[in-house]
């Protein structure tokens, strides 16, 4: 037994399958084809959900995507929970577990519908009226509150475990919807070999004829299309999205519906589909009528009963009243009759019967209007505008059908209204975009069939179709009591007559006050009774009151699904050093640099990081460190205008810097402001060997790409990035050219051979090698430049080589500390794209001759020579001070305070003994002596400003 | 995403390239001689119009060229692509 309410035969559900189900704990069965609303309906279950703020008792408006009503959380597991999904879409499987949401603590019993009887709780507007203050009040008090009793499912806590993908596929014609129209433009449109992309939301293809009698047709058309080679048929698969250029997202839901899904498969595929031509035929949605008490499970759109009965064998209820303003409704009132069911009364507010009206043979009450219900957990009566009361358990409605185009709209094609559907329609077809059947406003399958074809066909031209036989009247403006216009976000239509009385004319604003058409289902099912009732209230024909936006997406779209592969350590490529598994056992901390891992420092014996720290630094000073230094950006420039061509770059001057010396360079933006920095090395007059910093280096190509392209294109010099290609293993401290002598063959490397400031190309063993005598510490320095498949064995080689003398690896953190002893700048940390060279003491690095380079001009601006910029100074203070923290003239001034400047760096200072730091100061250099404070929220902090370099400033180490 | 046509590479999705800022916008030749408030709106002025816009584009994924585009603000649709140095088309 598959519920009391199936029919005995009919329908596309497999009477052979009988599936297990449970709703609320509950358990029912199901068969084979159900989606888990017909299953429920089956088994005579209406009331499926609680409304969003009256917690009103609902049931199962429609059979489709545009359900309102019954969103329902589906359990699979930890981290399988989905909620808010459309019970009228959810494919049954065996052992499905669904649950209500918006109920406390049970669907028939709920707390919150106190809201429901008491005073009109959340009229329009509620929110910004009632929660204006106190403001504090707002977080802590009302919104958990209305969390709590207001809302859709809960979230899942636990991680995701499925995987998602991303498919990317180009095709010349992608149809979207499988009805007659989709069908029909698929067939013409693949007939001569094109690549052709089908799409529709539902697990069969078929659209409406899968509630019509076996069709022969449909059978052979699906045959032909998946025998074509070049067709692709996507189920399961909604396109939620047109993007410029005819891009469209589709997200196929590939594993939802089975039982037990191959772990092999991914959850779900999002599609980008880029189309030369887009077909559209998304079908239409029956709109409510509204009405006092419209929302009571029992009441549903008329054809969705048809669709229940036909598709899925399943007689919805047993005594029917039927309103309509629209003929579709007397074929769903004929069906239901055939199968058993009581047509009692049709209410149709035409004073004409219309020819579909007459044929029916149904109890017809002309010029009526359902007007009020009763029932407490479904409908039990319905109350016609004649005074007439029906004992009813179900209320069919139609207010006639909104064609779906979304999509269209979304396409930045304008809308026509139409006055005889009371729609808004697509416009003409274009090159990119074109609508096919009652997406366009055409109806009727043989109509229908005739649009698609044309559609699909590349040379096809678009016929415009009779309109249908009947007139459907406007909706009655306003009707009294709760008259629900938008199911899911419990808007009525007395919140449309408040919106209006409250001066509300745009529809995007009323939208706004009200939320009507803003749940997320995005008003499929209310716009145009939105758009009539505020017409109305206006007096404005429909199409000055306009339409709101059409957002992406159409139905809502998994994050897992639009993340894809994009979560977790493939979130962000993670790029690692040759060194990087050493430096893993042997105790390095790691820290992200753009998207490098680079070692902080290196643990051992369990100390902590301030002790490795402090020890990484004494052997700097002291006798030889080593350091991974491969993230280092690195671009090689060549050419016979190379050297002019940095001159224009750098401020400093290349012309004249020899073959085998380096330079320290500064790359300033056009605006004057300090970029980048680095190294120039000169290995060839030709050719140049330029570093930029760790996160610099993609930005700093690409500007000197601009200039190279499109300012200066008249010079011979190529870049290329070469950052990947070498590991760089810097040795630094006294001892360093005793740890590398052994080891470096074809170079002098003696003092005076090669000093300070210079590069050689020879070899470490039988590798090639860049040699620089460099330092970024303030000790003799030397960078090993190897090709990077190398690095870690040059890496061993320096480590025994060091292995005497006491060489030890240091991490980044030491290298700030060493640096910052000896006032070098960390470009963005001392500088934040509003420093130029002059503030950082760093005049010395701009050729003075030179006539012009890049942001020299702006070095000029009378702004960057006020004498109040702020320059870069140490301080001396008894505590590690917080990065960040601001500088103060008068500790006994209270906030707002003047604020003198920032400290970019702070550390302790092992070489020192005492906490340094640097700061940005305004006026910097002139207040060195004096006393300034850091204002910390219990206390003020006096530190003395001093010159930024604090050891060795004679530099006379770095000459060794 | 929209469809870019790289003057040398052909139609690419826009994630492959990086916007430039407005075209033709020549770096004066002599900067020096240019008074401040000339430089500073070399600088800093942009026409920002609604409508055509003549705009820079980066093919920085595909074969790193920079070239010259027309887009409509509005509709973000682009009317033309076209390498430095050629005159935008009208
Ligand atoms: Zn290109």
């Amino acid at each position: 037994m598959t519920g009391a309410f199936r029919t005995p035969d009919g329908g596309r559900i497999d009477r052979t399958r009988p599936l297990a189900f449970s709703f609320d704990g509950r358990g029912y069965s199901g068969l084979r084809g159900d989606t888990l609303a017909s299953a429920l309906l089956a088994n005579g279950v209406h009331l499926v959900g609680r409304s969003f703020k009256y917690h009103r008792p609902r049931g199962i408006l429609s059979a489709g995507s545009e359900e309102p009503n019954a969103l329902v959380t589906i359990d699979r597991g930890a981290g399988r929970i989905t909620p808010n999904l459309r019970a009228t879409q959810l494919e049954l499987y065996d052992g499905m577990r669904a649950r209500s949401q918006n109920r406390f603590p049970s669907l028939a019993w709920d707390l919150g519908a106190v809201s429901n009887t008491v005073a009109p709780l959340f009229p329009a507007g509620f929110y910004y009226k009632t929660f204006m203050w106190p403001r504090v009040f707002w977080r802590h008090v009302y919104e958990p509150a209305i969390r709590a009793a207001a809302g859709l499912g809960r979230a899942p806590v636990a991680a995701d475990p499925d995987r998602y993908l991303h498919y990317y596929a180009h095709c010349d014609v992608l149809v979207i919807g499988a009805g007659p129209a989709g069908l029909a433009a698929a067939l013409a449109a693949s007939a001569n070999g094109a690549r052709v992309v089908l799409c529709d939301e539902q697990p069969e293809l078929g659209g409406s004829l899968l509630a019509e009698a076996a069709s022969s047709w449909l059978r052979e058309t699906l045959d032909t299309l998946a025998q074509r080679a070049e067709v692709t048929l996507l189920p399961r698969t909604t396109a939620f999205g047109w993007f410029p250029d005819n891009l469209v997202g589709l997200a196929q839901r590939v594993t939802d519906h089975l039982a037990h899904p191959d772990p092999q498969l991914p959850r779900e595929r999002l599609w980008h589909v880029r189309a030369s031509r887009v077909v559209i035929a998304a079908g239409a949605v029956e709109r409510p009528m509204v009405f006092a008490g419209n929302d009571r499970p029992g009441i549903m759109l008329a054809d969705a009963a048809r669709i229940y009965l036909r598709r899925y064998g399943v007689k919805v209820g047993t005594r029917a009243v039927i309103a309509t303003t629209d003929d579709s409704a007397y074929a769903a009132g004929v069906a239901l009759q055939q199968a058993g069911v009581a047509i009692c009364a049709v209410a149709d507010p035409r004073t004409e019967a219309s020819d579909a009206a007459r044929a029916s043979g149904l109890p017809l009450l002309l010029g009526a209007s359902a007007v009020a219900t009763s029932g407490k957990l479904r409908v039990s009566r319905a109350t016609l505008s004649n005074g007439e009361a029906i004992a009813c358990d179900l209320l069919l409605m139609c207010g006639g059908w909104t064609p779906s185009v979304h999509l269209y709209s979304q396409s930045r094609a304008r809308l026509r209204f139409d006055e005889r559907l009371q729609a808004f329609l697509p416009g003409e077809w274009t090159a990119q975009v074109r609508s096919a059947g009652a997406c366009n406003g055409t109806f009727g399958l043989e109509a229908c069939l005739e649009e698609g074809y044309a559609a699909g066909d590349a040379t096809g031209v678009r016929r415009h179709y009779a309109p249908p036989l009947s007139q459907p009247t406007a909706q009655p403006a306003v009707a009294s009591g709760k008259a629900f216009v938008d199911f899911q976000n419990d808007v009525t239509a007395r919140d449309l007559v408040i919106a209006t009385q409250e001066g509300f004319r745009s529809i995007e604003h009323v939208k706004r006050y009200t939320t009507t058409g803003m749940a997320t289902d995005q008003g499929k099912t209310s716009s145009m009774n939105t758009l009539a009732i505020v017409a109305g209230l206006t007096g404005r024909p429909v199409p000055s009151v306009g339409h709101t936006t059409f957002r992406m997406p159409y139905t809502p779209v998994t994050f897992g699904a639009l993340a894809g592969a994009a979560r977790g350590h493939l979130f962000e490529p993670v790029r690692r050093t040759p060194i990087h598994d050493w430096a893993v056992a042997n105790g390095a901390v790691f820290e992200n640099v753009g998207t490098w891992q680079r070692a902080r420092w290196f643990t051992r014996n369990g100390e902590d990081a301030h002790r490795a720290v402090a020890r990484e630094c004494r052997a700097v000073r002291n006798a030889a460190g080593m350091f991974d230094a491969t993230t280092l950006g690195k671009i090689e420039v060549t050419g016979p205008d190379a050297a002019e061509y940095l001159d224009r770059l750098y401020t400093g001057s290349f012309a004249r810097l020899a073959p085998g010396r380096c330079r320290y360079g500064v790359l300033l933006t056009e605006a004057g402001f300090v970029m980048d920095d680095g190294v120039v090395a000169r290995l060839a007059p030709d050719r140049f060997h330029v570093t930029t910093t760790t996160g610099g280096a993609a930005s700093v190509l690409h500007h000197m790409e601009d200039y190279r392209q499109t300012e200066f294109p008249e010079l011979r010099v190529w870049l290329t990035s070469v950052t990947e290609q070498w590991a760089v293993i810097a040795v630094q401290g006294p001892l360093a050219r005793q740890v590398i002598t052994p080891l470096i063959t074809g170079i002098d490397i003696a003092a005076e051979a090669m000093p300070h400031m210079s590069v050689r190309e020879g070899r470490v063993g039988e590798i090639p090698a860049r040699v620089f005598r460099v330092s970024f510490t303030g000790e003799l320095g030397y960078e090993i430049n190897v090709p990077a498949d190398y690095g870690l064995a040059v890496w061993h080689e320096v480590h025994a080589a060091g292995e005497p003398h006491g060489i030890t690896p240091y991490g980044t953190e030491a290298m700030h500390v060493l640096r910052a002893e000896k006032g070098y700048i960390i470009v963005g940390q001392e500088t934040d794209g509003t420093v130029i060279p002059t503030d950082l003491g760093l005049d010395w690095t701009i050729g003075r001759t030179k006539r012009d380079f890049v942001g020299k001009r702006s070095l000029a601006r009378p702004d960057m020579i006020r004498a109040d910029r702020r320059q870069l100074v140490g301080l001396v203070a008894p505590e590690v001070l917080e990065e960040g923290a601001q500088l103060v003239a008068d500790a006994t001034v209270l906030p707002p305070i003047a604020m003198l400047g920032h400290v970019t760096s702070a550390y302790w200072s092992e070489t020192l003994r005492r906490p340094i730091a640097l700061a940005m100061l305004s006026a910097g250099r002139a207040r060195i002596g004096q006393t300034l404070y850091v204002p910390m929220p219990d206390r003020s902090i006096a530190v003395r400003v001093t010159e930024p370099v604090t050891y060795d400033p004679e530099s006379s180490r770095l000459h060794a | 995403m929209l469809l870019i046509a790289c003057p040398w590479c052909g139609k690419r999705p826009e994630n492959e390239f990086r916007y430039g800022g407005e075209a033709h916008i020549a770096r004066p030749l002599d900067p020096a001689s240019q008074d401040d408030a000339a430089w500073a709106e070399f600088l800093y002025l942009r026409s920002n119009p609604k409508g055509m816009h003549a705009e820079r584009w980066r093919h920085i994924h595909g074969c790193g060229r920079f070239f010259n585009c027309v887009r409509d603000t509005v509709s973000d649709r682009i009317s033309a692509t076209y390498r430095p140095g050629e005159t935008p088309p009208r």
